[in-house]
């Protein structure tokens, strides 16, 4: 009989592709081609007034120098805020995936749906009550200024670090999901193992807990530090005109002065960074850890 | 070389007294559980402030600082009838991309999991950009393709972009629930008898069901919660967190707060439900 022969035996070969051909098309019209409007947009020049622009693609390469003249600030000062972001993330992370994964016991299952509970709350709000938490008459403030840890004006709002704490609390629950995954899959043989040969916690969290948990940081890296990168949420609310991001300025220049070319050159050149670090990434290490 | 390594450390760390180790290591436990207590905390306290202030009286317009305990908001919630059109904006727009990101998606998934074809890899690594993108960018472009295309942007625009978003997240969130399921009984089914349609009626949907309800549920919330992208292509149509970005600057009434708590607790219940569902299955 051919009954061992394998799964989906008796089904057409057209039907895995009818299957996916919906979405294909979908994700084709509105994430492939929009992709190629944007390359279009940011290489026209604008023949119009500002009011009513009016694009002409016209591979205006100038566009551009000008966005990296204008803008520079607002580039470095984003993959700086995301980085540190990140890496303050990973140190946050890691303790609580840790315990979720090896100590939480019954806990588990409440302590997940806390790390997941801010995602039901509406992003922009909880922004908001950042701005209630940290307020200049805040207990925050209070606090750390009678343990003088704070710059001499006082204040903890409109401060890079302020958005860069803004970014950490946005992201880190796609920074503790994937680190927590990749923690819980670790066959606990092979910790018994380590300890068997003598090695102690520390020993054996470096050399077998810390190495297989990798793919999980990494993974969680790639999931905020591109999000934070292009946010523009968290300079706005908790920033100043000192701390704007590159997201900032690509939803002024389309939203507000319509300055179409630049917004859609800045926006592309961080659409490639992205491409290059999510295509390197899956290419060495797959797609299972992302989601 | 592995082996090597774990010999020298078990010389190392024979030489340390046990007792010492095991002292640092209850002092290291408990320094581990604060630790993720305290990011916990972090996580949880703007949602506290939140709900706090659901239930605050604000003195002048701005509800940013604690005033006095109130009901007054909760018992009028719809006080603001453009805040209350928003939300059944954002609450239609995240039904209608849900439906078909979910109904989309879940084939994606199917044939991910179960069905071999050409450029199966590829799809992979393709479904995971949309949801890797900054937002920023993917609201940029799509802007750049309605104006190309020159559309009104509006309510159909937002839904369109949602679906774009919830897409993939579909397709890999069901893919990864299903992924280890024991597809034999499938096999099983047609053995018996049944044909590849009802085989999947049958087994393979009701199997699939637990992750295509937590996708839906969760692209639900993605849509009811997006920003950035709905910023860039809605137009003159508004929804809860665009309602909320206008009207900041001239002040936030509590309801903005009523209702991001209402929308906390329906979802609450809703994973308390599907949370009931599992523990029944798994008895």
């Amino acid at each position: 009989m051919a009954g061992t022969a394998g799964s989906g035996r008796r089904t057409a070969k057209w039907v895995p592709y009818a299957m996916i051909a919906p979405t294909l098309a979908f994700l084709l019209v509105f994430f492939v081609v929009p992709i190629f409007t944007l390359f279009k947009t940011s290489l026209s020049v604008n023949s119009g007034s500002l009011f009513v622009p009016e694009l002409k693609f016209d591979w205006e390469w100038a566009n551009y120098a000008a966005a990296f003249d204008e803008y520079r600030d607002q580039i470095f000062r984003s993959f700086w805020y995301a980085l540190a972001a990140t890496v303050i993330m990973i140190a946050m992370a890691y303790p609580l995936a840790y315990v979720l994964a090896f100590k939480a016991g019954r806990w588990k299952n409440l302590m997940l749906g806390m790390v997941i509970l801010p995602f039901f709350v509406t992003f922009l709000v909880r922004t908001i009550a950042w701005k209630t938490i940290l307020a200049d008459d805040g207990v925050v403030v209070d606090v750390l200024g009678a343990i003088h840890l704070l710059p001499a004006d006082g204040r903890l709002l409109s401060t890079p670090w302020a958005v860069i704490g803004g970014l950490v609390y946005n992201f880190l629950p796609f920074m503790v999901l994937p680190i927590y995954v990749s923690l819980e899959k670790i066959d606990p043989r092979l910790i018994e193992a380590s300890k068997d040969l003598y090695s102690s916690a520390g020993r054996g969290f470096r050399k077998v807990i810390l190495p297989l948990s990798m793919p999980g940081v990494l993974a969680g890296s790639l999931l905020c530090f591109i999000p934070a990168s292009g946010d523009f949420i968290n300079a706005e609310y908790l920033g100043s005109t000192r701390t704007t991001m590159l997201g900032t300025v690509i939803q002024k220049q389309f939203l507000v002065v319509k300055d179409y070319p630049t917004a859609a050159a800045m926006s592309f050149v961080l659409m490639a960074i992205i491409l290059v670090m999510v295509i390197a990434y899956t290419r060495a290490l797959g797609t299972e850890d992302l989601v | 070389m592995a082996g090597e390594g774990v010999t020298e450390e078990a010389t190392g760390s024979s030489t340390k007294r046990p007792g010492a180790a095991r002292r640092f290591g209850r002092v290291g436990d408990l320094a581990l559980r604060v630790s993720a207590g305290l990011v916990l905390l972090f996580l949880f306290a703007p949602i506290f402030v939140i709900v706090l202030f659901s239930f605050n009286k604000p003195k002048g317009k701005f509800n940013l600082t604690w005033n006095e305990f109130s009901l007054d908001a909760w018992a009028d919630p719809f006080r603001y009838p453009q805040l209350t059109k928003a939300m059944g904006n954002s609450l239609e727009i995240a039904a209608l991309s849900t439906v078909v990101s979910v109904a989309l998606g879940s084939f994606v998934a199917i044939a991910l999991v179960r069905q071999r074809f050409v450029g199966r890899d590829t799809l992979d690594t393709f479904l995971v950009l949309p949801l890797t993108a900054a937002e920023v960018v993917m609201g940029a472009s799509l802007l750049t393709l309605f104006l190309d295309l020159g559309w009104n942007r509006g309510f159909g625009t937002i839904v369109l972009a949602h679906i774009g978003f919830q897409l993939s997240f579909v397709a890999l969130t069901v893919r990864a629930r299903v992924r280890g399921h024991d597809w034999t009984i499938e096999d099983a089914s047609m053995d018996l008898g049944a044909n590849p349609r009802r085989t999947f009626w049958k087994i393979t949907l009701p199997l699939i069901m637990p992750g295509i309800i937590a996708a839906a549920m969760l692209s639900f919330a993605l849509s009811l919660d997006d920003f950035i992208i709905t910023f860039f292509n809605a137009g003159s149509t508004s929804t809860y967190p665009l309602y909320v970005n206008a009207a900041v600057k001239n002040g936030l009434p509590p309801q903005v707060n009523v209702l991001a708590t209402a929308i906390l607790l329906i979802s609450l219940v809703f994973l308390g439900i599907g949370g009931l569902r599992n523990r029944r299955a798994v008895e």
